[in-house]
């Protein structure tokens, strides 16, 4: 660090070493119609999803399949249990959070639904959670019930034994893991750091 | 996801749902040396420039030298009133505006400095203010080393061709 000479003024006070300097953007969220339904569905304690021409069900729906584009006009209510398709443990605290640490936040697919939602796994040790791992939703109590995804608490273990053929959404056709890579669906074999370059193979790698 | 409460059109889903949605960034910065100074001077009142290699007296302070990017090191007092040396009248002040009332956006060269700050000088009117004006800070009361210790800046009542 350079040395600064400071007017006599400040000599002998204790300097100023960092600054808060919070951002806060206020927005106003509009639900769109697909979300209204799902939201309204959570506030009877159903969890609403919409179907697309080609039969896959979106939960949560945006009103339009994200591969073809084209609207989802069909409600449909799926279960409210599921499988654990991806998880993660978090050993952070972070500003905002109310959670207790370490807990895990996991991709869960509802029986019935072609698309994973994010929600918390508990009432379980988190080194215990595994991908293929059956849960079900824990709602508020009734009275607490409001058209937000945290009218459920969490998933906890439903005691089901473990899909061990579990499905990732988005594995068998395109849709949900980003973009395939020359026919070859994007797992981790084939995707390449792009910072590194170590890993994988891209497009135009093949000759 | 937020608690959704209000409502307004109809659709085929019933009322659409809307909410507020806050998203909030707690962002805590280190100064250095330079910067940290001038903060430092703000919670005690004082206000501070660098000095330039050509002898300018540059404030806010930087810290490099704006032609030769040498380490500018001497920090010296400068102000505290100073002159307006160009402004923009707020006619509506924003809710995150320093001051409820319409005020003047201006670009502030204290005396001793070579370089104007920015900062808001309350005037009771549009026409209280003109370029060349002269101000002087107010400070606000509690003061933790940072631009709002700054409360606003006001007009002493000379220079310019206003008050």
């Amino acid at each position: 660090m350079v040395d600064i000479t400071l007017p006599e003024s400040l000599r002998d006070v204790e300097q100023v070493r960092s600054v808060r300097t919070p951002a806060q953007l206020d927005y106003e969220f509009t639900a769109g119609d697909a979300t209204t339904r799902f939201l309204t569905g959570i506030t009877q304690k159903r969890i609403i999803g919409q179907q697309a021409p080609g039969g896959r069900v979106y939960v949560p729906p945006r009103g339009a399949d994200p591969e073809l584009g084209q609207p989802t006009p069909t409600d449909v209510e799926v279960a409210q249990v599921g499988t654990v398709t991806s998880f993660c443990v978090v050993n952070l605290q972070f500003y905002g959070s109310v959670m207790e640490i370490p807990y895990v936040s996991a991709l869960i697919l509802l029986d019935g639904a072609d698309l994973s939602i994010m929600h918390l796994i508990q009432e379980v040790p988190a080194d215990q959670v595994r991908i293929g791992m059956r849960v079900e939703a824990v709602w508020r109590d009734d009275a607490d019930i409001e058209p937000t995804l945290e009218s459920i608490k969490h998933f906890r273990p439903n005691g089901e034994p473990d899909d061990t053929d579990v499905r990732i959404p988005g594995e068998g056709h395109g849709t949900g893991l980003g973009s395939w890579i020359g026919g070859v669906a994007p797992t981790e074999a084939v995707i390449r750091n792009p910072r590194t370059g170590v890993g994988g193979t891209t497009e135009g790698d093949e000759a | 996801m937020p608690d959704v409460t209000d409502s307004t059109q109809g659709t085929g889903a019933g009322e659409i749902l809307k909410a507020p949605l806050i998203i909030e960034y707690p962002f805590k910065r280190t100064t250095g040396p330079v910067i940290g100074a001038f903060l430092t001077g703000l919670r005690e009142k004082v206000l501070v420039g660098s000095r330039a290699v050509d002898g300018r007296v540059i404030v806010p302070p930087a810290e490099f030298d704006p032609v030769t990017a040498e380490d500018l090191t001497e920090l010296v007092e400068v102000g505290p009133e100073g002159e307006i040396t160009t402004w923009a009248w707020v006619t509506s002040p924003h809710e995150k505006h320093p001051l409820d009332q319409p005020f003047a956006w201006a670009l502030i060269k204290l005396d001793g400095a070579d370089t104007a700050m920015l900062g808001p000088v309350a005037a009771a009117g549009i026409d209280d203010v003109a370029t060349g004006s002269r101000v002087r800070p107010v400070w606000a009361e509690e003061r933790e080393g940072r631009i709002e210790d700054i409360s606003h800046w006001e007009l002493t009542g000379s220079g310019g061709g206003g008050a």
